[in-house]
């Protein structure tokens, strides 16, 4: 069922209408009875999987807990209370010795899944060319939003060896913290500690809550409907025929991917996030305005912050702390040189992490290159650092400007823009091709001189995507100066209701939906 | 505390240890340096900071690492 | 402003909100909906039905080898008998189906016509005629039946309830056309006939393709037993024919199948094609696209033809004696001239019908 379709809506709105009609405290299960629905409705199999998943993990946090329980009550019984501090300690180990076993099978389980199903042709592919060899790809299904729920799941689990939170006893709120619909598709990917108050919490119907979460959803149609799907014609044509586009062509390919990726992904997450707060839940926002930062480091901060917090969180973080790698940093520091040693586990980490983060976005090496040369460029930016440092000492005033402010952003923006066409092309030497022509290759003349109108967009359609994207830059521009915009126009009522009517009737019109329309779909869907 | 304070200060970096307690959360320190701090504290008290801990408020002030140091040292 | 006035204004506005969304969609709806008044006009032939004002004792069902074939004027001045042809282009017979079954709740036809000819169509074909049949009747079960039974596997039941949900996209396109006719329709048939004067010569008939498979589909006998039942149930005779047209084929194979089924069901199946002589059909000057479609010549043959039929064999009244229908037909015949005239002005000045066609088909 996709975001898009008339069913979807549908579904939405006997969703909506039955949760604030039945008993309260059945709420959380009507949810995950409309997951089950939602779910099954892209296939059975998928959810054969997902419910291993939640089975998997359920069951491997409650071990855990009950461990820890009885640590602490034998700890704090009388038989424990006699024990010396050694011996204390040592029952302690030998706990959580138990407890770390469950956890890294419980990973293996789950990140397996993940890794068999989404890897396993990649690395038939890698072994066919690295020893020509002849091994017949799999068909596998891929169910639905595998890599946000398991990463949703694997955080979970990783919470609960960590101690951050309580194991979940009840496996039926497990599986709606596992397969909550409005996530499933893109995340946010949320955290338990994050969802467990709300997600099984009792709501009762709150008007403005219910139209904030209706604004939100017509707005994220709006940029997925009216801009995404309208540009993503023209970049598909674009990136379809790296031959024929060069130069020129691909920068403004890069330039329009930009403006589509993020009115999809947003627009995607708005709906979200929106369908969240009908229901009276809330979810954790993803993106805060990623295009106005002034370095990749915060652009990482504030472009897809759930998926970015876990990798820091989950990899970057425990990787860094690593006892193998404190050691192999100490022993730099003493053989090799004390800022070398230093900086060994930070480069590490960074390098390692990206890589993942690379490979989680598909299982190709277009998108593991990306992930490197994210690195490289935190990197790099993190080497000038002191330059920079002195630089922003030494002219003050001069960056504190708004034109030093603008050029950093259009910097960062641009630099995202060409690491992203990566992701266009899908193909390594192909994107780094294009790139170059960039440079070599200069028909601006050519290709404003009607070349655009070629690839299945019109003039008009060029022209609404533009003022969709001045509409997005405007609302952005408010919400980073002023907050939310919803709030200030619930103040004044006529205002705000002529506000969405318009929004409603472009979303009805200039939207790319019905008949004479492929769905397409939205672009994290698989990831 | 005066040997944290003097490890931070180390670290070339532009904040107020002394007195900010928002030094994560309003993105002073960013991950890479938090890590930094992190290898700097091990090797200075001989400890091993797990990932558990590492959370915003064991690094929002040079007060909470401390306590966090001291809250390591003790096991 | 308190915050109990302000939650009434918001009542107040929301509820203006949904009101004015609602008539917004029904509005642009209005606007975007294809109009079919010049170019193709086949997709503006259902919605014309509705607006007669007198009965039928003849109704045709079916596609091109209908509305392009049969003179309800000339039936009239040759017998007197009042027919009405509900045709439309690519018709399947579920669509021809239920367009009978809402006749027979407005009209009282003592014989309905089907012309054979779509039986060879036993699924959904295209979107695009699906629309042209369809969205000219108003909401009803047989509408709602019609759209259940004839959608291809992209289209969804809301579109058709809602047309503006199909037809958004064509805010690009909009002309004068749009607005001028977005209340009303000029009509562009005369009791169902969409009149073609121009003459484009047979040259040479294509050799018909072998097919893998000659069985009529199960979903067609169905709706056939179904039209006959309904034709029963009303006090009406279901004839079938096959019009006179030579493309696209009519297969041997087919005509043994219907011939049979007719025997077996006690129909009448009239093959027109074995009459094309006696008609006096010459497809050098009676078809306008060299043999799918009869021109008005071919079409005023034919129906002089069949009106012998239906008032001799099937004993079809002659309603001339009855002055208000006269009336009635005295304007529909007018008409009929007045658009001969005007077609045959057309071929003069330009040597093809600008108006009537898409444009320079020649």
């Amino acid at each position: 069922m996709l975001f898009t379709s008339y069913g979807f809506i549908a579904f939405l709105a006997v969703l909506f209408a039955l949760y604030y009609v039945i008993p309260k405290r059945f709420q959380w299960l009507l949810l995950l009875a409309a997951d089950i629905v939602f779910y099954a409705c892209a296939g059975w199999k998928g959810l054969c999987f997902m419910a291993a998943t939640v089975v998997v993990s359920w069951a491997a946090t409650n071990l855990m807990g009950t461990s820890l329980r009885a640590q602490k009550a034998f700890l704090s019984s009388p038989e424990g209370k006699v024990l010396e501090r050694p011996e204390r300690k040592a029952y302690k180990k030998q706990c959580e010795k138990r407890r770390k076993l469950i956890f890294v099978l419980a990973l293996i389980a789950d990140l397996g899944i993940l890794a068999a199903l989404k890897y396993t042709n990649f690395l038939i592919n890698n072994v066919n060319a690295i020893f020509s060899a002849d091994i017949a790809s799999v068909d596998w299904v891929l169910p639905l939003g595998i890599s946000f729920y398991t990463f949703q799941t694997v955080s979970y689990v990783i919470d609960v060896y960590w101690e951050k939170v309580e194991p979940e006893r009840n496996i039926l709120r497990v599986a709606l913290f596992t397969s909550f619909f409005p996530l499933l598709i893109q995340g946010p990917i949320s955290r338990f500690g994050d969802l467990r108050d709300t997600l099984f919490a009792e709501h009762k119907a709150d008007f403005k809550q219910i139209s904030f979460g209706l604004q939100r959803i017509l707005w994220g149609y709006f940029k997925k409907l009216v801009i995404a799907d309208r540009l993503l014609v023209a970049v598909t044509a674009l990136c379809g025929d790296p031959e024929a586009y060069t130069g020129a062509y691909v920068f403004i390919g890069a330039v329009l991917y930009a403006a589509e990726l993020y009115a999809d992904f947003t627009g995607g997450i708005d709906i979200t996030i929106g369908i969240a707060q009908v229901l009276g839940i809330s979810v954790k926002e993803n993106f805060i305005r990623p295009y106005f930062s002034r370095n990749i480091a915060e652009y990482w901060r504030r472009w897809h912050i759930s998926m970015g917090t876990w990798f820091k969180d989950y990899i970057f973080y425990p990787l860094s702390v690593a006892p193998w790698l404190l050691k192999l940093s100490k022993s730099a520091r003493k053989k090799i040189s004390d800022g070398f040693g230093r900086k060994l586990s930070v480069y590490v980490s960074t390098i390692v992490t990206w890589f993942l983060t690379g490979l989680w976005h598909g299982a190709a090496w277009n998108f593991v290159v990306w992930g490197l040369l994210n690195a490289f460029f935190i990197l790099l930016a993190e080497e000038f650092k002191p330059v920079s440092q002195r630089f922003r000492a030494k002219h003050e005033k001069l960056v504190s400007g708004f034109g030093y402010r603008a050029f950093e952003t259009l910097r960062t923006f641009l630099l995202m823009c060409s690491l992203r066409v990566l992701d266009c092309y899908r193909d390594v030497t192909v994107s780094f091709r294009a790139i170059g022509t960039v440079f070599t290759d200069f028909n601006w003349r050519e290709a404003f001189s009607g070349t655009l109108l070629q690839l299945g967009l019109t003039g008009a359609d060029y022209i609404i995507a533009f003022c969709g994207v001045i509409v997005m830059f405007a609302v952005s521009c408010v919400q980073e100066k002023r907050g939310s915009v919803r709030e200030a126009l619930w103040e004044k009522p006529v205002l705000s209701y002529a506000v969405f009517f318009i929004l409603a009737v472009a979303v009805l019109t200039l939207g790319a939906y019905g008949v004479g329309y492929d769905a397409s779909q939205f672009i994290y869907n698989q990831f | 505390m005066d040997e944290i304070l003097e490890i931070l200060d180390g670290l070339g970096l532009d904040a107020d240890f002394e007195n900010c307690t928002t030094l994560v959360d309003d993105g002073i320190l960013e991950s890479l340096d938090i890590v930094t701090i992190i290898a700097e504290l091990s090797d200075a008290f001989d400890i091993t900071i797990p990932a558990r801990d590492i959370v915003p408020e064991n690094f929002n002030s040079a007060e909470a690492m401390l306590s966090m140091v001291n809250c390591l040292l003790d096991e | 402003m308190s915050g109990k006035s302000n939650k009434k204004l918001h009542i107040i506005c929301l509820i203006a909100f949904v009101v004015l969304l609602c008539a917004a969609i029904w509005l642009l709806g209005k606007v975007l909906e294809p109009k079919y008044m010049t170019g193709v006009l086949e997709g503006a032939m259902t919605r014309e039905y509705y607006d007669e004002q007198n009965a039928h004792d003849v109704i045709f069902v079916g596609d091109c080898e209908v509305y392009e074939n049969f003179s309800p004027v000339t039936m009239w001045e040759e017998k007197g008998i009042t027919s009405y042809i509900r045709g439309s282009a690519q018709q399947l017979i579920w669509q021809s189906y239920y367009l009978l079954e809402e006749a027979f709740e407005r009209d009282s036809p003592k014989i309905v016509v089907y012309n054979v000819q779509s039986m060879k169509y036993d699924t959904p074909q295209s979107e695009a005629y699906n629309r042209m049949t369809i969205d000219g009747m108003p909401l009803s079960r047989h509408k709602l039946d019609a759209i259940k039974a004839s959608m291809t596997e992209d289209e969804d039941m809301i579109s058709y309830l809602i047309p503006f949900l199909r037809y958004h996209s064509r805010w690009s396109e909009l002309t004068a056309e749009d607005f001028e006719y977005a209340f009303r329709r000029d009509p562009v048939t005369i009791a169902g006939y969409l009149m073609r004067a121009d003459v484009e010569p047979m040259t040479k008939l294509p050799t018909a393709p072998v097919l893998d498979d000659y069985t009529i589909g199960d979903t067609c006998w169905e709706y056939l037993d179904k039209m006959q039942k309904l034709c029963d149930a009303n006090g009406a005779t279901l004839v079938l024919i096959k019009s006179p047209s030579l493309w696209p084929h009519w297969y041997d194979e087919w005509d043994e199948q219907i011939s049979s089924y007719a025997d077996k069901h006690g129909l009448d199946y009239i093959n027109l094609l074995n009459v094309s002589d006696e008609i006096g059909i010459d497809m050098q000057t009676d078809t306008y696209d060299a043999g799918l479609h009869l021109n008005i010549y071919g079409a005023e043959k034919l129906s002089r033809y069949f009106a012998d039929i239906l008032a001799d064999k099937y004993g079809v009244p002659d309603r001339r004696v009855d002055e208000a229908i006269a009336a009635d037909w005295e304007a529909k015949s007018d008409a009929y001239y007045e658009l001969l005239a005007a077609q045959k002005a057309e071929l003069k000045e330009y040597g093809y019908l600008k108006s009537w066609t898409l444009g320079d088909e020649k």
